[in-house]
C-alpha cells in the first residue's frame, strides 16, 4: 500500500481474507448444525430474551462466519437457553448445544488472547 | 390391436396424458377418485404468472378427451403384476388388463394444522392458500375489509420438522400472485410477503414480482414467521425476524394465509405399495434416473407423470404428461417388452 | 479312618463336636485369607476417600442421622430389603427378584448362620484372629468331627437351616446362568456387556456354591450334614469309595472365594458391599455435589451394571443409542473416560426414568446435572436487563394468574383451550406472559446454568409476587418442576392445570360431559416423575371418557423425545424416540391421545395417526350443556 503518512480509521469492509477460521471450524466439530443454517430469522423471531434485549442466533452465526466474534457473543449473552428456537427452527438445528458451543469455543478464544497479551 | 392404457389420476398430468395417448391410437382408461376432473386445478381460480383462468384452462384440457374411458369417483382396489400386463381391479367393480400403467396421481396439499404454532384452525383470520382460491373462485372474500394481510410462504416446505425438506417450488409465485390479487379486492389493505428466499425462476415470474411491488406495494419482509397469537380485539399478532435489518419484527394483520406447499399423494402411495414401486426419501416416487428417465419407474410397464414424482409446475406436468405418453407408446410399439 | 482320628483334638462340647485340627489350620484357607484381607483393606480406604471427599457440612449431617432413630430405623429397613430382600426388583419383575433376594439373603444367611453356629458349638474361634476367626466360621464344617451319637435338636436344626439356605443360593445361582443364556424369559431384553472383572467375579461367583455343596457333601460324614449334604455323602462313598478326595473341593472352594473378593472391586459386584453406605448417605439427605467425588463415588460404586436401565431408557428407540444409557455412564465415570461421560452427560434426555426403576437407587441424573455444572456453568452470560424490568403492581391482585411459558407460545392451542376453561369455570384470572415473559430458568437448569438459572428465578419471582396473586396456574410441567422447587413463593400456591381442573371439576365448577371416546393419557416426564403429579389427570379424564391404560405408564412412561434435557440429540433420533413412545400409547387402540405439556404434545402430534388432544382441549370439548 502507498504509505501517505497518515492513517485513516479501520475500513468498515468485511474483509474475509483476514478471517480465522480455525475456531470455526472447531465449532462446527463440537456442533455440526452450525452449517446448516439457512438464515430464515425464525429463533430470533421467537426468542424469549430478544424481546428485552437483542439476541440473535441467526445474525450470531453470520457474524461468527464473518469473523466478528465478539458481536456474535454479545448477540447470544442474553439467551436463556429455552429451546424455542429449536422448536422452530425449519432446519432442525440443535440451538442449544449451538449457543453453549459457542460459548465454549469463543469464550475460550478471548481468553487465550488476553492471556498472550 | 389396440393397446390397453391404465392412467390413475384426472388432473392436469392425468388428462394430457390420456388424450395424448388417445390420438396415438391407444385404448385408454382413466380412473379419478373425485367427482370431477382436474385435480387441484380445478379448485383454483387463476393461474400465475399471466392470471389466466384456472377454468379455461382445465376446459381446455379437457376438451380433448374424446374417446378416453374416464371413470370418475374410482379407486384401485388392487394392482397386480403380470407376465406382461397389469391386473387392476377398480372399485366400481371394473377389471381392467392394462399393457401399460400410468402414475399421475398427484400431489396433497401439506396439512397446516400441523404446523400448530400458526394456528390454523384455532383462529379465524388464518387461512390457506387452497382456501384463498376457493374464495376467489366463489367469491366468497370477507365482507368486513382487512386493514393488514399477510402470506407465509414455505408452509410445510423446506421445514425438516414437518417431514418435507424440499422446496415446492409453486408457492413463492403463487403467494405473490394471491397478494396482488387481494391487494385488488382490498386496495387499503397493506399486505405483507414474508419468505426466505424468493423463488421467482419462470418466465414472466419476475415480471410479475415486479408488477407486485411496482404496481401494488406488496411489503416483502425476508424472514419466517414463527409464531401466530391472538390479541385482545381478536387480530392477529404475528412475529418474524426481519433478516434484512437484523430485527425482531412484530405485525398485527387481519388474514393471515398459509402457503402450503406439496406432499406426495396419500393414495397414490397407497397404489405405489401395491407395485411396490420405491419412493425417495421426500416420500415421492423414485424415477428409473432423475436426468434422463423421469417418467420411468423402475417396473416395465409402469410410467409417472406430474406431480408424483416431486412438486412441478402447471407446465412442466404438462411437458411431462406429454413426453410420458410418447414413451409409452415407444414402449408398447417397439419389441421393448419382449 | 485312621488319618482322620490321629488329627481329632481333645476339646470335647456337649453337642459331641471336636475340632480335628490341633491348630484348627489347614493350607486351603490361604486363597480366601488373601482375598478377605484385600477386600478388607480395600472397603476401608475407599470409605475413608469416600468420606474425605464429603463437603464437612454433608460428613456431620451423615454422622448425626445415625443418631436419629427415626433415620436409624429407616436405615436398616432400606438395607435389609433394598441390599437383601430386593424388594424394589420384586415389584416389577418377579422372577428377577426372586434370583436377587435367593443370592443375596440366601448368602447373608449363610453367613450369618455359620457364625452364629460357631459362636455355640466352638465359641473360642471368635475369639481372635491366632484362632482362625477369619476363615473359621466360613470353613467350620472342615474342621470339625460331630460325633453322630451326641447329635442334638439344637444341631440339627442349624444343620437343616445351611443345607436350606444352600438350596436357596443354588436355585439363585441356577436363575442367573439361565439370564446369561436367555434374559428376556426373566423379563431383560437389553443386558450389559461384562468387563474382564466382571466375568471373573461372575464365574467365581456361580462356582462357589456349587463348590460348597461338593465340598460339605465330601465331609457331611464327620461334620454332620442334612437333607442336601447327607445325600450326596453317601452318593460320594459309594463312588469314590473313601473321604480323601475332599481336600481338592476345599481347596477350589476356598480359591474361587479368594478370586471373587480380589476381583470385586474392580467389578459390578463391588455393588453388594457398597450399597449399604449409599443408604446410609441417601437417608441422610445427602446430595451430589461432585460429579465422581463423595456421595457420586458411592453411587458409581453402587451401580450394579445390572442393566435395568437398559430397558427403561428412552433411547433404546435405537439400538446405537443404548450407549447413552445409565449404566455405561457409571462405567465410564467409574473408568475416569472424562470424553464418553461429558458426550453421554450431554446427550440425556433427563427424564429420570432409570432412576424410577433403578433396583439401588442410583440417581444418576442428578450425577448427569452436576457434570453439566462442572461444564456449563462457568459460561459467560448478562442478564442485566432482566433487573430493569418493571412489573405491574397488584395487577393479579387476589385471582389466579396464568403463566403459559414459552413453549405454550408455540402451541396456542393450549393457552386457548386454558382460557375456555378458566372463563366456563367462572374463574378470574390474569395472564403473566401474553406479550411474552421471561424464561422460567428449568432449561438453564437443566443445561448445567444454575447460577445463571437463578437471575431468570429471582426476575420472574418479583413480577408474579408483585402482581398479588392467590394461585399461580402452570401450563408447562417444566415450569411447574422449577417453579415448585427453586422459587419458594410465599402465600401462592403452585398448580399446574390438571390439579386445578381436577379441583374445579371436584368443586362443581366444571361440569363435564361423559362420552363414548376412549383416551390414552401421556405422562409427561417433568409432570410425573418430576412432580410425582399422575392421578390428577387421570380422574379429569375418567368423566369425560374411557381411560385406556399403555403397557408404559406413570413412573414408567415413555419420554416423547423433545425433552429439553438432552443438549445434543438430533432431530432425526428425537423423532424416533416419539415413534417410540406413540407405539406404546397406541398398543389398545385409543380413540385420542393426550398429554399435558406443550413438548410432548408436538412430538406426539408429529407421530401419532390419532387425534392428539391437550388436557385442556379435550376438557373445553367436553364442557356439560348444564355448565354456569
Amino acid at each position: 500500500m502507498i504509505d501517505f503518512g497518515f492513517t485513516i480509521s479501520p475500513s468498515s469492509r468485511i474483509n474475509l481474507d483476514c478471517i480465522d477460521r480455525k475456531s470455526f471450524a472447531a465449532l462446527a466439530k463440537l456442533e455440526p448444525d452450525v452449517l446448516k443454517c439457512m438464515a430464515c430469522g425464525s429463533c430470533t423471531a421467537s426468542c424469549t430474551a430478544g424481546t428485552f434485549v437483542p439476541t440473535s442466533l441467526r445474525q450470531a452465526i453470520l457474524m461468527l462466519r464473518r469473523g466478528q466474534q465478539a458481536q456474535a457473543l454479545r448477540l447470544l449473552e442474553g439467551c436463556m437457553l429455552c429451546g424455542k428456537c429449536t422448536m422452530v427452527c425449519p432446519r432442525g438445528i440443535n440451538t442449544r448445544n449451538l449457543i453453549l458451543s459457542v460459548q465454549k469455543v469463543y469464550s475460550q478464544d478471548d481468553a487465550q488472547k488476553e492471556g498472550k497479551r | 390391436m389396440k393397446k390397453n392404457i391404465l392412467v390413475i389420476g384426472g388432473g392436469p398430468a392425468g388428462l394430457e396424458a390420456a388424450s395424448n395417448l388417445r390420438r396415438l391410437g391407444h385404448n385408454v382408461i382413466l380412473i379419478e377418485k373425485e367427482k370431477q376432473l382436474g385435480g387441484h386445478l380445478a379448485k383454483w381460480d387463476r393461474l400465475f404468472p399471466d392470471g389466466v383462468s384456472a377454468k379455461q384452462t382445465l376446459d381446455a384440457l379437457k376438451s380433448k378427451m374424446v374417446g378416453v374411458n374416464c371413470f370418475m369417483e374410482t379407486q384401485i382396489q388392487s394392482l397386480n403384476v403380470l407376465d406382461r400386463s397389469y391386473n387392476a381391479i377398480l372399485s366400481n367393480g371394473i377389471t381392467v388388463l392394462a399393457d401399460a400403467v400410468l402414475l399421475a396421481s398427484g400431489f396433497d396439499l401439506f396439512k397446516a394444522r400441523k404446523k400448530e404454532e400458526y394456528g390454523y384452525g384455532i383462529y379465524e383470520g388464518v387461512i390457506t392458500n387452497a382456501d384463498l382460491e376457493e374464495a376467489f373462485r366463489l367469491g366468497r372474500l370477507p365482507e368486513k375489509k382487512p386493514q393488514a394481510i399477510g402470506f407465509v410462504h414455505c408452509v410445510g416446505s423446506r421445514d425438516e420438522k414437518a417431514g418435507n425438506p424440499a422446496c415446492s417450488k409453486v408457492c413463492c409465485a403463487t403467494a405473490v400472485k394471491q397478494a396482488c390479487e387481494i391487494k385488488e379486492v382490498y386496495p387499503d389493505a397493506d399486505v405483507y410477503c414474508f419468505y426466505m428466499d424468493l423463488r421467482m425462476f419462470g418466465r414472466h415470474y419476475e415480471d410479475l414480482y415486479l408488477k407486485a411491488q411496482k404496481q401494488y406495494d406488496i411489503r416483502f419482509i425476508r424472514g419466517r414467521v414463527s409464531e401466530v397469537a391472538e390479541t385482545a380485539d381478536g387480530r392477529l399478532q404475528v412475529k418474524a425476524e426481519d433478516t434484512l435489518s437484523s430485527r425482531p419484527l412484530r405485525v398485527t394483520l387481519d388474514l393471515l394465509v398459509l402457503m402450503a406447499g406439496m406432499r406426495p399423494s396419500e393414495d397414490g402411495r397407497k397404489i405405489g405399495k401395491e407395485l411396490n414401486l420405491t419412493t425417495e426419501e421426500d416420500g415421492f416416487f423414485s424415477s428409473a434416473d432423475n436426468l434422463l428417465d423421469i417418467q420411468k419407474s423402475k417396473l416395465p410397464g409402469v410410467f409417472y407423470a406430474g406431480a408424483c414424482t416431486g412438486p412441478k409446475t402447471l407446465p412442466d406436468t404438462l411437458h411431462e404428461a406429454r413426453s410420458a405418453a410418447l414413451e409409452i407408446d415407444r414402449y408398447l410399439t417397439s419389441d421393448q417388452r419382449q | 479312618m485312621k488319618f482322620l482320628l490321629a488329627t481329632i483334638s481333645q476339646t470335647v462340647t456337649p453337642e459331641g463336636i471336636i475340632d480335628r485340627y490341633p491348630n484348627s489350620y489347614n493350607h486351603f484357607v490361604l486363597p480366601f485369607v488373601i482375598g478377605i484381607t484385600f477386600i478388607l483393606v480395600y472397603l476401608f480406604i475407599g470409605l475413608v476417600r469416600i468420606i474425605y471427599h464429603l463437603p464437612s457440612q454433608d460428613r456431620l449431617q451423615l454422622l448425626k442421622s445415625l443418631f436419629i432413630p427415626k433415620t436409624a430405623w429407616k436405615n436398616l429397613k432400606d438395607i435389609f430389603c433394598d441390599c437383601l430382600l430386593h424388594t424394589k426388583i420384586w415389584k416389577r419383575k418377579p422372577l428377577l427378584g426372586y434370583m436377587h433376594s435367593a443370592i443375596a439373603f440366601g448368602w447373608f444367611m449363610l453367613i450369618v448362620l455359620g457364625h452364629l453356629e460357631v459362636a455355640l458349638f466352638a465359641p473360642r474361634h471368635l475369639s481372635g484372629l491366632s484362632e482362625g476367626s477369619l476363615y473359621y466360621p466360613i470353613f467350620y464344617r472342615f474342621f470339625i468331627w460331630m460325633n453322630p451319637e451326641h447329635e442334638t435338636l439344637r444341631g440339627s436344626v442349624f444343620l437343616f437351616l445351611m443345607d436350606f439356605f444352600l438350596l436357596y443360593v443354588l436355585s439363585g445361582i441356577a436363575l442367573a446362568m439361565f439370564k446369561r443364556v436367555r434374559s428376556i424369559a426373566l423379563g431383560m431384553r437389553h443386558t450389559t456387556k461384562p468387563s474382564l472383572a466382571d466375568r471373573v467375579a461372575l464365574y467365581c461367583l456361580w462356582a462357589i456354591f456349587p463348590l460348597r455343596l461338593l465340598a460339605e457333601g465330601f465331609t457331611a460324614d464327620l461334620s454332620g450334614g442334612s437333607f442336601l449334604t447327607k445325600p450326596l455323602n453317601w452318593l460320594f462313598r459309594a463312588f469314590f469309595g473313601n473321604e480323601l478326595n475332599f481336600l481338592p473341593t476345599w481347596w477350589a472352594y476356598s480359591i474361587c472365594l479368594g478370586l471373587f473378593f480380589l476381583a470385586m472391586p474392580f467389578s459390578r459386584y463391588m455393588h453388594i458391599l457398597t450399597e449399604p453406605l449409599l443408604i446410609l448417605m441417601r437417608n441422610a439427605g445427602l446430595r451430589v455435589r461432585h460429579p465422581r467425588k463423595g456421595f457420586a463415588e458411592a453411587e458409581i460404586y453402587a451401580c450394579s451394571s445390572c442393566g435395568l436401565c437398559l430397558d427403561a431408557c428412552p433411547m433404546n428407540a435405537q439400538k446405537k443409542n443404548l450407549r447413552y444409557s445409565s449404566v455405561y455412564f457409571i462405567r465410564f465415570l467409574r473408568r475416569h473416560n472424562t470424553r464418553r461421560v461429558n458426550e453421554i452427560a450431554n446427550k440425556c434426555l433427563m427424564c429420570g426414568k432409570c432412576a424410577t426403576i433403578c433396583p439401588v437407587g442410583v440417581n444418576s441424573h442428578a450425577i448427569r446435572q452436576v457434570q453439566r455444572e462442572s461444564l456449563n456453568n462457568k459460561l459467560k452470560f448478562n442478564y442485566s436487563y432482566l433487573s430493569d424490568l418493571n412489573s405491574r403492581k397488584d395487577s393479579a391482585k387476589g385471582k389466579v394468574l396464568y403463566f403459559a411459558g414459552c413453549m405454550s407460545h408455540l402451541t396456542p392451542k393450549i393457552i386457548r383451550s386454558v382460557e375456555n376453561m378458566l372463563e366456563a369455570s367462572g374463574i378470574q384470572y390474569e395472564m403473566l406472559d401474553r406479550e411474552g415473559g421471561i424464561c422460567c430458568g428449568r432449561p438453564l437448569m437443566l443445561a448445567g446454568k444454575t447460577g445463571a438459572a437463578k437471575s431468570a428465578v429471582a426476575a420472574n419471582k418479583k413480577a408474579i409476587e408483585e402482581s398479588g396473586c392467590s394461585i399461580l396456574l402452570l401450563s408447562c410441567p417444566i415450569c411447574l418442576k422449577i417453579f415448585k422447587e427453586e422459587y419458594g413463593l410465599e402465600n401462592i400456591e403452585v398448580l399446574h392445570y390438571t390439579q386445578f381442573a381436577e379441583r374445579l371439576v371436584k368443586e362443581g365448577r366444571l361440569k363435564l360431559s361423559e362420552t363414548e371416546q376412549s383416551i390414552v393419557y401421556h405422562d409427561p416426564c417433568e409432570l410425573g416423575r418430576g412432580c410425582g403429579i399422575y392421578d390428577e389427570p387421570r380422574n379429569v379424564l375418567n368423566g369425560i371418557g374411557r381411560l385406556v391404560k399403555a403397557p408404559k405408564e406413570r413412573d414408567e412412561s415413555i419420554c416423547c423425545g423433545l425433552s429439553l434435557g438432552s443438549l445434543t440429540l438430533d432431530e432425526k433420533d428425537r423423532g424416533k424416540i416419539a415413534e417410540s413412545c406413540v407405539g406404546n400409547l397406541m398398543a389398545h387402540n385409543p380413540d385420542s391421545i393426550v398429554t399435558a405439556c406443550p413438548m410432548c404434545y408436538k412430538a406426539l402430534r408429529s407421530k401419532a395417526d390419532v387425534p392428539v388432544k391437550d388436557f385442556a382441549e379435550i376438557i373445553v370439548e367436553n364442557i356439560a350443556e348444564n355448565n354456569n
